[in-house]
């Protein structure tokens, strides 16, 4: 697959807008979720993805053809989505009202829409528990963990994505994990 | 060893396939002898499959047509291309069409000088032609950018392009079926010139009459 994409980059080079939607659609969930994950909400991660798809399409030309594309798209992806989490007034993730707010109403539509059985709903409970710890990170330790659990990247392709050395990579992943163990050790 | 930081510190390394060999049975060691670096393990763990539980959440299906529809706007050039790639006949046939109409249209608006098909024993002064009496035209007889006077005989067909048959004095009929032993067929429209020449080059090719042409016209 990552071969059949190269050739779909590389007649986008060309001027080939066309392929750009095999592109899209071959990453889209991937880069929405790193987004949602991160920002916590799902209109905001759909906004962001979007951009991150539009920026890769007009920076395609500085895109170098024997690098993973994943790891230069997910750049794009989180580097906005963290200039979007600086933006926001920093007391908008710290305070526990409000963060996270969207991710549980979408786990509680989507609970009352399908009437899904009770372990379901647990599940899903479970679910927006994660997303609130993983909003209570601060951005760096966030986009760190997301991308260590929500695509298994390996830690060298992290420090590709954020461009950061090892070292910081493993330290973050640490103490993001440690943080995170703190507050789901009692679920 | 040092329970909250050393064997923490290994603890992550393992969860993150980092750890030597070596080191992976000093931490072992240690959590049998240590329960709360068991317990701090155990939880670490447990953080790491929720994190792994986490759902993978789906974009609205409509998300790469909103992303291409906002990309800016690739050069024409490319989007013709790709086009034309994908459409080989109907390109085909669409370069053919348009350059033989560009070519007909620039011989229709390129030349507004008077020109006729058969020079001999013809009459040309101020954009008339005139086939002066006792003079018969074999073929036929086309007349562009000017008009065109019979006193004589056209055995084949007349076409008059950009002009009109004025009426020969001695007759009311302008169309002097006595005189043009084929069609009249005048033409002051670029399409019909168009028309005129495609049934033309299908007629040189199948080598039929001209007769059978407007016939095929009348038909059309
Ligand atoms: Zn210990």
């Amino acid at each position: 697959m990552e071969n059949a994409i190269k050739q779909k980059i590389k007649q986008v080079k060309k001027g080939d807008q066309a392929a750009f939607a095999d592109v899209v659609s071959f990453y889209q969930n991937k880069v929405y979720q790193i987004c949602y994950r991160m920002i916590g909400n799902v209109h905001e991660a759909e906004d962001l993805a979007q951009e991150a798809f539009i920026r890769a399409f007009v920076n395609i030309q500085s895109f170098d053809d024997n690098r993973k594309f994943s790891t230069w798209l997910y750049r794009i992806a989180t580097n906005l989505t963290i200039d979007r989490i600086r933006k926001k007034k920093p007391d908008y993730y710290l305070d526990a009202d409000v963060k996270g707010t969207d991710g549980l109403d979408m786990y509680s539509q989507l609970a009352s829409d399908q009437k899904l059985p009770e372990e379901e709903v647990e599940s899903l409970e479970l679910q927006s528990y994660i997303q609130t710890e993983i909003m209570m990170l601060p951005p760096k330790y966030r986009s760190v963990i997301v991308l260590r659990y929500l695509d298994e990247l390996s830690l060298l392709e992290i420090s590709e994505v954020l461009d950061i050395p090892i070292g910081t990579v493993k330290t973050r992943i640490h103490r993001g994990r440690e943080s995170l163990r703190k507050r789901l050790r009692h679920m | 060893m040092a329970c909250n930081k050393e064997a923490i510190k290994l603890m992550h390394q393992y969860l993150d396939d980092e750890l030597s060999t070596d080191d992976k049975s000093k931490l072992q060691a240690h959590l049998k002898s240590c329960t709360s670096c068991q317990q701090h393990y155990q939880e670490l763990k447990k953080t790491n499959t929720y994190m792994k539980s986490m759902d993978q959440i789906n974009v609205p299906h409509d998300f790469t047509r909103n992303v291409m529809n906002n990309l800016p706007k690739e050069p024409k050039r490319v989007g013709y291309k790709r086009w034309m790639k994908t459409h080989p006949i109907v390109t085909a046939a669409a370069i053919f069409f348009v350059l033989m109409f560009a070519g007909l249209s620039s011989v229709w608006n390129g030349n507004s000088q008077l020109t006729v098909s058969k020079q001999k024993d013809l009459v040309i002064e101020n954009n008339t032609v005139t086939v002066p009496e006792g003079v018969t035209v074999d073929g036929d007889l086309v007349v562009k950018n000017g008009d065109l006077i019979i006193e004589g005989t056209v055995k084949g067909d007349v076409v008059l392009i950009n002009g009109k048959l004025i009426s020969d004095q001695k007759s009311s009929d302008p169309y002097l079926a006595a005189a043009i032993g084929g069609e009249l067929k005048q033409i002051d429209q670029i399409f019909d010139w168009v028309w005129y020449n495609i049934k033309k080059s299908i007629n040189d090719v199948f080598s039929f009459k001209v007769n059978t042409i407007y016939t095929l016209h009348a038909l059309v």
